[in-house]
């Protein structure tokens, strides 16, 4: 029987089938220290024991300043949750790439960069970004706190088979148009909902175009079209990115890995549940206008007019303009950006940072930008893009260069918005007070976000 | 986890789409370690108008009084009443913790994101899935009807409106897990010896994943 992508690397986990569910074995466990201390607290107090520490990697990442940290985190109540995550992978043998290691990052930037994701895995983390990984052709997903205890005790996760969705982005995608705006024309289609219940498959000559990194992107946002899952299937470029980081097989191991992963494809006649078809050409580079990721436009677009919707549409898109304080028929290009904050699990890899730092060279950053701040998305990427000179090219431009983590993505350490500031944001999430109470987030490129440092307004990118 | 049986309370109309758990539980109320207090910082942005933190002395908040659970008729609700695609974006399960941590047991909605229904369930909450027009019908009873209340028994699964009836779906499993308030981490350890059985075979499939 044909199967798809997600089939195959489901039925290769299945434990055991229950009643109207699956157990199914968990190869990856990846940790942070918001989402983890009350499981670790329910494992001692129900006097349990981890499964597989071998499985666990443990990072801290979403309240880890990103100035000055080698003093410490000055924030008490962050200080103890980072602190927490210490001593709970100490008292049970994990290991932990901790803030001050180089190898530290955001952790989904950090998992495929060290080779812990690897293709046909399960990988779960209590954070929804965890669909990241699927680039890779793995299951990746992202769950809530009590499951990240279930898969510490039992290495198992009880899920229901999700219906698959096949996503075609066909043709090839004009210059300047990035993974991000493919990710959120994609949104815009199918809607914050319209994923939910699946597992998205992207195909399709401009995903096979993709980088890895461009692929991650992808995936990354695949939760904000309501899907735990997104994945890409396996091919050569997947292999080439995976070779010799720290954690993948090597010697024989990795030429039995490879003839494995090869197979890491939806079959030709696979049957998906849904299928959708999208024209690469036709995509615009993309702008969210609204307080949440489908509402989004292009950058030759307008601020759409309620009026012209009806029922809950109407209200959500009301509510959103008055949070945003934007008017109906407004032009993209006439938002005003105070902020630009290029970093994230979603736009935080070099590649990132190198397109972005094409546009900034030898440029300066608009006088009325109160701040633009890069954040590299691990110590890693932060050492590449210095010895790329690129780290010079943003700060010579008035970009403040910052050390790693989720930072304004969701403003959880000292990163934020203050209220009513509008930010060009490469992150993930435009919901009402996500980058700080009152902030104004539009999602955008790290191009877009780059030009729109340095012209105070977003700009369209392909006339530069 | 306390057992979930027959429930009935006060609807809670929370009359917006998409309603995402930043919204439920704003990040910097995440930093606590524990699983309980995020009751009083449910909605936190608009329930008050001043910024919240945690440990801030609750009778110096300046509250919103145009918020549902603001309104008098509403306080001591049970039952949220909410809108399509409910609990969308980050999988925080603080969001859940600070549900129930109100008081807040049922849940109804078009339609649920996928991490927060899971959630629910793993903490004694109740998440229903009723069909448009027949939220809508309760949006307009509980908007109109002082203390318009909901009965709900899970063991029938139904919804219970004064006379009428009306059946929700819900998982055979999930359902047993609620009604007898159990952990599944010890039902899933009742097949340690599969689990076990499964990681050797694995390990010699694919012997690259598993490491001693």
């Amino acid at each position: 029987m044909a199967l798809t992508l997600y089939e195959k690397i489901f039925n290769r986990h299945v434990v055991k089938g229950l009643e109207d569910s699956y157990l199914i074995y968990i190869d990856r466990h990846l940790i942070h220290e918001v989402t983890s201390p009350q499981a670790f607290d329910g494992i001692r107090l129900n006097k349990r024991k981890i499964w597989r520490t071998d499985s666990i990697v443990a990072v801290p990442d979403h309240n880890v300043p990103t100035l000055d940290r080698e003093q410490g985190i000055q924030d008490p109540i962050s200080k103890i949750q980072v602190d927490t995550l210490d001593s709970n992978c100490v008292e049970f043998g994990l290991n932990q790439f901790k803030m001050n290691d180089t190898r530290q990052g955001i952790v989904h930037v950090i998992g495929p960069e060290q080779g812990l994701t690897l293709p046909g895995m399960t990988i779960v983390c209590g954070d929804s970004h965890t669909s990241t990984h699927g680039a890779f052709g793995a299951l990746a997903m992202g769950i809530g706190t009590s499951e990240v205890e279930h898969v510490l005790a039992t290495q198992c996760l009880i899920v229901r088979k999700l219906k698959t969705m096949q996503i075609n982005v066909n043709g090839q995608a004009p210059k300047f148009i990035s993974a991000k705006d493919i990710a959120l024309a994609i949104i815009g289609h199918i809607g914050t909902a319209g994923g939910t219940g699946y597992a998205i498959e992207f195909a399709g000559d401009a995903i096979k175009d993709l980088s890895m990194e461009g692929r991650m992107t992808l995936c990354n946002m695949a939760i904000e079209a309501g899907a735990r899952a997104g994945m890409v299937a396996v091919d050569d470029k997947t292999i080439n990115y995976l070779k010799d980081r720290p954690y993948v097989p090597q010697g024989e191991l990795w030429e039995m890995a490879i003839k494995d992963w090869k197979q890491l494809v939806s079959d030709k006649d696979a049957a998906f549940d849904q299928v959708i078809n999208l024209d690469a050409g036709l995509i615009e580079p993309q702008v969210t206008w609204g307080t949440s990721p489908e509402m989004v436009t292009s950058i030759s677009g307008f601020i759409p007019d309620p009026n012209l919707q009806s029922g809950s549409k109407k209200k959500s898109y009301l509510q959103a303009l008055k949070y945003m304080n934007l008017e109906p028929n407004l032009p993209i290009s006439d938002i005003p950006v105070d902020r630009v904050f290029i970093g994230s699990c979603t736009n935080s890899r070099i590649e990132d940072l190198r397109s972005a730092a094409e546009i900034v060279k030898s440029k300066k950053v608009a006088k009325s930008i109160k701040q633009a701040m890069v954040v590299p998305g691990s110590g890693l990427v932060k050492m590449q893009a210095e010895k790329e000179g690129l780290d010079q090219i943003f700060i010579n431009a008035g970009f403040e260069w910052r050390q790693p983590g989720c930072s304004m993505c969701l403003a959880m350490n000292a990163d934020r918005l203050e209220s009513g500031e509008h930010c060009a944001s490469t992150s993930n999430r435009n919901f009402e007070g996500r980058q700080g109470q009152g902030g104004r987030t539009h999602l955008v490129s790290p191009e877009m976000a780059a030009a729109a440092a340095i012209y105070g307004k977003f700009v369209d990118i392909r006339k530069l | 986890m306390e057992k979930y049986k027959r429930h009935s309370g006060v609807v809670i109309p929370l009359d917006r789409a998409n309603v995402d758990t930043d919204a439920i539980i704003p990040k910097q109320f995440l930093k606590s370690i524990k699983k309980t207090g995020f009751g009083k910082n449910l909605f936190d942005e608009w329930r008050y108008r001043d910024h919240g933190e945690p440990d801030q002395d609750e009778s110096t908040r300046q509250i919103n009084h145009e918020f549902v659970l603001n309104q008098p008729q509403y306080k001591g609700g049970t039952i949220l009443l909410a809108r399509e695609n409910f609990g969308c974006g980050s999988s925080r399960e603080h969001a859940p913790w600070a549900i129930l941590d109100y008081g807040i047991r049922t849940i109804i909605a078009p339609s649920f994101a996928d991490i927060f229904y899971s959630n629910c369930f793993k903490n004694g909450i109740l998440p229903i899935t009723l069909s448009e027009e027949l939220t809508q019908n309760f949006f307009e009873k509980s908007l109109n009807i002082a203390k318009f209340s909901l009965e709900i028994d899970l063991q029938h699964q139904k919804v219970i409106d004064g006379e009428t009836s009306y059946h929700f779906d819900i998982d055979d499993f999930k359902k047993y897990c609620l009604l007898e308030g159990l952990d599944d981490i010890g039902l899933t350890l009742k097949n340690e010896n599969d689990i076990q059985l499964f990681e050797s075979q694995y390990k010699k499939n694919y012997p690259w994943l598993i490491r001693e």
